[in-house]
């Protein structure tokens, strides 16, 4: 295994070994499960494998979770030069690129071509559909980073899910904005996911075109241009789905009109989690506070955090954004969600049984301690939250 | 000409070069950024965080 080394004290060289180095491979899983099903339908010709992948992704993700539990350990801060340096790790990044593409292609094929009931049809379009909402967290850590290679391979991986301007939006717009009222990618407090997404989908492709569009202007370009990058994104979509449509006919409508809001939702029910209800405080001269560490979510359940990037790690990665996923870190009293994403999917899917377990979590972080000026809330729900929690603070 | 850095990321606004990407061209003063830039690579530091790092 590659080793790190540590200058001590006394001038010696110590060495470090990163014991997650090698299961990072699981960040492979996620783009694949979908194939799964295709290759056992086509090896055993039982349909009944089409559902394997939405039962991985809904039932064993938050499973292993839970039997697995918690990695708290951090590199420490001298080797995290030499892990950002080493291409191990960004390798693994540029890998989940074709293999996304090599299963969505796959399982369009699939489904163009196999006669199959409706029900296995939904299956493989949702297992999908969720598949290529990794793709967007994929183009999300490639797309922090500050190399052309890096974020061209973010802008082909958008384009799967024809979400090409995500990385704008959420590099130039969430970053900035985050845990504000102002952020239409920040959950409010009372506000359901369904209602977030009505918000959120919408701000976030309006907010995208505004930021390109200042950008553009500034260096005198064409907006309808090609060094528009939302529109380099789009472009690689509308060529690889208008194909499907030609290849395959009518059925690829539904399937790909699925797939894609499927995708934008996985994006959403991540977003939803990772800031619901934390406020940033302005300050004197009318702007926000700095976003501090306090202003995210985070678990550190290892498996979801090794499949998913460690996004969990989600509020170091909001104070050092460029951060490679590989030396994000883990603090104590940060605000923690009882389990990883993929339950807290199922959890915000909910909203009854969400407001249930989040509300009470949310008041009683300790910077917040029931006041309820400290939270983001829904403005439709104030009222009813004013009355019902209004009182506990003193 | 000067150097002004992300106190955050490392990210440097170098006045004789401008930022071509973010559409600052050569010689663009750090004074005439806008009043709400934020650094370009994080989004985390605002126009006053940033610190002169070369005169």
């Amino acid at each position: 295994m590659r080793s790190y080394s540590i200058e001590s004290s006394d001038g010696s060289t110590v060495p470090y070994q990163d014991k997650k180095r090698w299961l990072w491979f699981l960040s492979l899983i996620n783009p694949t499960v979908p194939l799964l099903g295709v290759i056992g339908h086509f090896l055993s010709g039982d349909e009944l494998w089409l559902l394997m992948p939405v039962i991985v992704m809904f039932a064993v993700g938050p499973l292993l979770d839970i039997l697995i539990g918690r990695d708290e350990n951090n590199p420490p801060e001298e080797v995290v030069g030499q892990l950002e340096e080493d291409r191990y790790f960004r390798v693994l990044t540029y890998l989940t690129v074709p293999l996304h593409y090599i299963v969505f292609i796959a399982c369009a094929i699939w489904v163009g071509t196999q006669d199959l009931s409706w029900w296995s049809f939904i299956t493989l379009t949702v297992a999908l559909g969720f598949a290529d909402g990794f793709a967007i967290n994929t183009g999300h850590e490639l797309g922090h980073k500050r190399t052309n290679v890096e974020t061209w391979l973010a802008k082909i991986v958008l384009a799967i899910p024809a979400y090409g301007h995500f990385w704008i939006e959420h590099n130039r717009g969430h970053h900035r904005d985050v845990s504000t009222p102002e952020d239409p990618a920040s959950a409010r407090m009372g506000e359901s996911i369904y209602k977030f997404a009505r918000r959120e989908i919408p701000g976030a492709f309006h907010r995208a075109w505004k930021l390109e569009y200042e950008r553009l202007c500034r260096k005198g370009e064409p907006v309808w241009g090609f060094k528009n990058e939302i529109l380099q994104s789009y472009f690689i979509t509308i060529v690889i789905q208008a194909s499907l449509i030609v290849a395959f006919s009518w059925i690829m409508l539904p399937f790909l009109i699925m797939h894609n809001f499927l995708s934008w939702w996985v994006l959403t029910s991540a977003n939803y989690i990772e800031h619901y209800g934390l406020l940033r405080m302005k300050q004197g001269n009318g702007k926000y506070e700095r976003c501090q560490p306090h202003h995210s979510w985070n678990a550190n359940h290892l498996v979801s955090n090794l499949l998913l990037f460690h996004l969990q790690r989600h509020s170091d990665h909001h104070a050092n954004p460029t951060r490679r996923y590989q030396s994000l870190r883990h603090f104590e009293d940060l605000p923690q969600l009882p389990i990883g994403y993929y339950g807290m999917y199922t959890l915000a899917y909910l909203p009854k049984l969400w407001f249930m377990v989040m509300d009470k979590r949310l008041l009683s972080l300790p910077h917040i301690n029931f006041d309820l000026s400290k939270i983001n809330i829904d403005p439709d729900e104030r009222i009813r939250i004013e009355e019902q929690y209004g009182s506990i603070h003193e | 000409m000067n150097k002004y850095g992300c106190p955050g990321c490392g990210y440097s606004y170098d006045e004789s070069i401008g930022d071509d990407h973010e559409g600052y061209p050569p010689s663009f003063l750090f004074s005439d950024l806008p009043e709400d830039f934020v650094c370009p690579a994080c989004s985390v530091r605002y126009k006053e965080d940033f610190v002169l790092s070369s005169p």
